[in-house]
Order: C-alpha cells, then sequence, then structure tokens
C-alpha cells in the first residue's frame, strides 16, 4: 500500500477533483454526527423532563406540609 | 323494498345497497366530480404556455405529460375517498359492520374509479388533440390509463385510509402515494410512447394488467388494515 | 430456547440492559473501520485512468447506498413484528430505522450527485441507480412524516407498520420498473465496479471493508436510537427513573 500523493497540497488538491471529494467525505463526517447526535439529544430531553416532573412533584410536596 | 331485517341481508344485498348510495352520493355531488377534470384540463393548458406551442415539441411530450397529469388529478380526488364517512361516523360503521371490510373497501374503490378514473380516461383523447398527440398514441393511452386509472384508484386509497384521521393529510398523502405510483406511470408513458415510435406495446400493457391484479388483491387488506386504525381514535 | 429470547424480547427493559454493555464495543470497531477506511481511500486506493481521483468517491457511496436500502428491510420487518406480535420494542426499531435510512439515503444521494460531476460533467443524471435512490428517499421520509403526523403512539406505530409492509413490496417493483425505464433510454448501463474499473484487490477489499463498517455503524445506531426511544417511551417507569435521574429528598 502506497501513499498516492507526492505532497500534502497534492492530497488536498486531489488532481483537480479535490472540491468534489472533500465534500463528500465531509457529508460522511456531518451524516454521521447526525446519526450519532439524534439519541443523545433525547436522552438528554427525558432526563429534563423526569427532573422538571421531580421537582414540581416535589414543591406540591413542600406545599402541603406547609398547609 | 326487500325486508332488511339482519337475516335477509345477505352480503350481495349489503354491498350493492352501499354501491347505490355511494353512486347516489355522487350523483348528488356531481359539481365535485368535475374539479379533477377540470384541474387534468388546466394544468395541460399550462403545458404549451410554459414550455412551447410548437407541435413537434409538444408530441414528444404528450404521453408522459398526459400521464404525469391524470396522476395528479387522482392524487386531489383521493383526499376525498374516505373523509366524508369518516366525519359523519359511517366509516365507523362499516368498520364494525359484520359484513367483511375487504369487500366493503373494494365497492368504495369502484364507485371512486367510476368517478373519476374512468372519466379522466375518457376526458384523454380530447387532451390528446390539444397536446398534438400523434394519431398511433390514442389507442394505447386509452388502454393504458383504463389499466392503470384503475391501480392508481387502489393504491392512493391505501394512502387515503392512512391519513383519513389527520387534520392536514393533503401532502403527507401525496408524498406517502407518489413512490408507489412510479411503476404504473413507467409502464403508462412507455406504452404510449412505444406506439408512437412504432413498437409493439402488448407487453406494457400486460404488466399494467398484472399490477392492476395484484393492487386489487393485496391493496383491500392494507386499506382495511388502515381504516380499522384511523377509526380507533 | 429462541422462543425464549422472544418472550424475554418482549421487555424494553431486558433489552435495553442486555445491550448497555455492547455499546462501547459496537462504537468503537465501527468507527474504527469507517474512519480507518476513509483514510485507506483517501490517501492509498488506486485509481483509474477514465475517473482519476474522484473514484475516491464511491467508498462513501456504495456502502450508503447498500446500507440505506437494507434498513428499510430491516424497518419493514420490525414493523411487521410489531404489528402481528404487538411487540413494544419491534415497534421501536420500526420508528427509529426511519430517520436513520433517510440519512444515509440522503449522503447516498449526495455523494452520488457530486460523484457525477467530475465524471460526466453534472450534477445530478436521471440514471436507474440514483433515481431509485431518490424514491427510496421519498419512501423513507413518508414514513417518517407518518410517525410525526399522530398524536397517539400506538396508531402512530401501526400506521407506519403497514405503510413499511406496503413499500417493502414495491420496492422491488419500483427498482425493477425504473431500472426498465432507463435501459431503454440509455442503453449503456453505468455500473460503479465494473470490470474495467476495478484493477486491484485493495479496491475490492476496501469497498467491502467499508460496507462492513457502514453495517457495523447502523447496528450502534440503531441500538443507541433504540436504547433511547425505550427510554422516552418508559420515561414514567421506575426503572428509568431511577436510571436517569437521582430523586432527592423532601426537606424535611
Amino acid at each position: 500500500m502506497t501513499f498516492r500523493f507526492d505532497s500534502f497540497a497534492d492530497f488536498i488538491a486531489m488532481s483537480g477533483h479535490g472540491p468534489y471529494i472533500w465534500a463528500c467525505y465531509t457529508a460522511l463526517l456531518i451524516a454521521l454526527v447526525a446519526i450519532v447526535i439524534r439519541p443523545m439529544m433525547k436522552t438528554r430531553s427525558v432526563r429534563l423532563e423526569i427532573k422538571q416532573q421531580q421537582n414540581i412533584a416535589l414543591r406540591r410536596a413542600e406545599q402541603k406540609k406547609r398547609t | 323494498m326487500t325486508d332488511v331485517s339482519p337475516q335477509n341481508l345477505s352480503l350481495r344485498h349489503s354491498l350493492w345497497a352501499m354501491f347505490k348510495r355511494d353512486m347516489a352520493l355522487v350523483v348528488r355531488h356531481r359539481g365535485e366530480l368535475a374539479n379533477p377534470l377540470v384541474f387534468f384540463l388546466l394544468v395541460l393548458t399550462m403545458v404549451p404556455l410554459g414550455i412551447s406551442p410548437d407541435p413537434t415539441v409538444l408530441s414528444t411530450l404528450a404521453p408522459g405529460m398526459l400521464w404525469v397529469v391524470a396522476l395528479l388529478a387522482t392524487l386531489l380526488s383521493l383526499d376525498g375517498l374516505f373523509r366524508q364517512d369518516f366525519d359523519d361516523g359511517s366509516l365507523e360503521q362499516m368498520v364494525i359492520s359484520p359484513q367483511p371490510l375487504y369487500a366493503m373497501v373494494v365497492v368504495k374503490i369502484i364507485v371512486h374509479w367510476l368517478s373519476t378514473g374512468l372519466p379522466l380516461t375518457l376526458l384523454t383523447p380530447l387532451l390528446g388533440v390539444m397536446l398534438a398527440l400523434p394519431s398511433e398514441g390514442y389507442l394505447p393511452l386509452l388502454l393504458s390509463l383504463l389499466l392503470g386509472t384503475g391501480s392508481l384508484s387502489l393504491i392512493g386509497a391505501i394512502g387515503s385510509a392512512l391519513t383519513v384521521s389527520l387534520r392536514k393529510g393533503g401532502l403527507l398523502l401525496s408524498l406517502i402515494v407518489m413512490p408507489l405510483y412510479v411503476p404504473v406511470l413507467i409502464f403508462g408513458a412507455s406504452s404510449v410512447k412505444a406506439a408512437i415510435e412504432g413498437f409493439p406495446y402488448n407487453a406494457q400493457l400486460a404488466v399494467l394488467g398484472a399490477m392492476l391484479a395484484i393492487a386489487i388483491i393485496l391493496a383491500p387488506f392494507a386499506i382495511a388494515g388502515a381504516l380499522r386504525i384511523s377509526v380507533n381514535n | 430456547m429462541a422462543w425464549q429470547w422472544f418472550h424475554r424480547l418482549g421487555s424494553p427493559k431486558w433489552f435495553y440492559e442486555k445491550t448497555t454493555p455492547w455499546m462501547p464495543w459496537l462504537a468503537f470497531f465501527s468507527l474504527l473501520i469507517i474512519v480507518g477506511g476513509s483514510i485507506v481511500a483517501l490517501g492509498f486506493a488506486p485509481t483509474t485512468v477514465e475517473q482519476g481521483n474522484s473514484y475516491r468517491i464511491i467508498y462513501i457511496h456504495v456502502p450508503a447506498s447498500i446500507v440505506a436500502m437494507a434498513a428499510y428491510y430491516v424497518m419493514a420487518l420490525a414493523g411487521a413484528v410489531g404489528l402481528i406480535w404487538k411487540m413494544k420494542l419491534a415497534n421501536v426499531v420500526m420508528k427509529v430505522a426511519a430517520p436513520i435510512g433517510a440519512i444515509l439515503t440522503a449522503l447516498a444521494l449526495f455523494t452520488g450527485a457530486v460523484w457525477g460531476k467530475p465524471t460526466w460533467g453534472t450534477y445530478w443524471v436521471w440514471d436507474a441507480r440514483l433515481t431509485s435512490v431518490l424514491i427510496l428517499f421519498f419512501l423513507y421520509l413518508g414514513v417518517v412524516a407518518l410517525q410525526g403526523a399522530f398524536q397517539d403512539r400506538e396508531m402512530a406505530d401501526k400506521s407506519s407498520a403497514i405503510l413499511c409492509l406496503v413499500g417493502m413490496v414495491n420496492i422491488p417493483i419500483i427498482y425493477k420498473s425504473v431500472d426498465w425505464w432507463f435501459t431503454l433510454h440509455q442503453p449503456a448501463s453505468l455500473k460503479f465496479t465494473s470490470a474495467s474499473t476495478i484493477n486491484s484487490d485493495l479496491m475490492v477489499y476496501l469497498l467491502l471493508t467499508m460496507i462492513a463498517g457502514f453495517y457495523l455503524f447502523f447496528a450502534w445506531s440503531l441500538l443507541a436510537a433504540t436504547r433511547a426511544e425505550i427510554l422516552a417511551r418508559e420515561s414514567k417507569t421506575q426503572w428509568v427513573r431511577a436510571l436517569l435521574h437521582k430523586p432527592a429528598e423532601p426537606t424535611a
């Protein structure tokens, strides 16, 4: 397996096809990140929702104690 | 007037009664019948205005355009397929009735086809003239539309049944149904193009017939299932 | 023995706990293969005389298309299982597979179009491949839209399952029709991996490796998304609350 380019500048330029190739690999990165991030965001919002509900329940319990 | 007590209500009687009722509704609202047809006419008028009035250009576009716009006009008519019955509760009655939902769905779609697909098909020769369709194209256009609009009604009804309980189901309906329409469109337009270029078009018509056969057998299952879900709202 | 698994799968909690140790491994290996494969594809893979360096895009486009297609079948199968056996987990898998499949399909479309520019001169060419992928994209969008349109979760799941099954039955018909239509109009079928273009073993192995990496990544993301959706759907249960939130003690 040999490195196919003479220099780093050549690697970026890709004999003129640079923009196309790098656009595609960037798209790959964006797609992978998008797919990975979605479940994380959902878990975070579920966690927030549970916390909010607990806080409301807590506040209600405290109010009851005072009355 | 036949005695309509439950013992006498055979399947055939109830289906026929439903057919008559729906056809009567169609006749009563015959103004609405014209909507897809007028749409068909309007859009096809846009073609020479938007692209070119040159007959040679039009005749190349004609087979595809006629099929595409027929497809769009059918899409337009799909939203109302089950909606009225859903809104006034008769759909729920259909679903819980002892009669098989499969059969009632088939009857409803036959009525739909008679009131949209068939008139559309019969209108196309007129529109073919407007779009400079070559003379060899008329017969295959009629035949392919006759076979194809049946499939379009059946496949479209699946989308209608899935979205009938949604308030703004129209665009979603189009999104769901359009990819499924692609094979019918391809073989329908191809049959007309083939005839114009002098080739036989029996194969395309046979495929359209096969699609119709498959659709008529399988689609009502999906439609009935979707209606049961939509009604349990 | 197999039935035991099947019954256990009925419990989202069991599934969640069972898959927790798998996640880091799946993540590690799938990202390793994709990143490693990309590096090889960019710097070390040979190129063809006809296409030059733009062939490097194939190592994304082909795996993305293949997995996008497979994902639809996974989604439809899950929908069928959920509809027939009323398994909660199957419905969850069906729901989460749709956006993942849509993103992969979009990636396949984008890379396919961009690959077209240096190769054939235009960004979009109506050939059988790209058109079929575009229609697959619409099929995915339909499922995602239908899922989001219903308020009631059970209705959403059942309706989507029906739509997925209808789509699954139609996909071979659609693909064959599109294929037939384009062979009629373009006798030269454009194959990405025809015999003339593949001139080394490395190209074949790299392509297969990237496909494997994408499949692995799909498996990981499907599991991750399923787990997150399970937490969301079961958020009112004790085990989820214990997992996600330490309940504070009420002040005395």
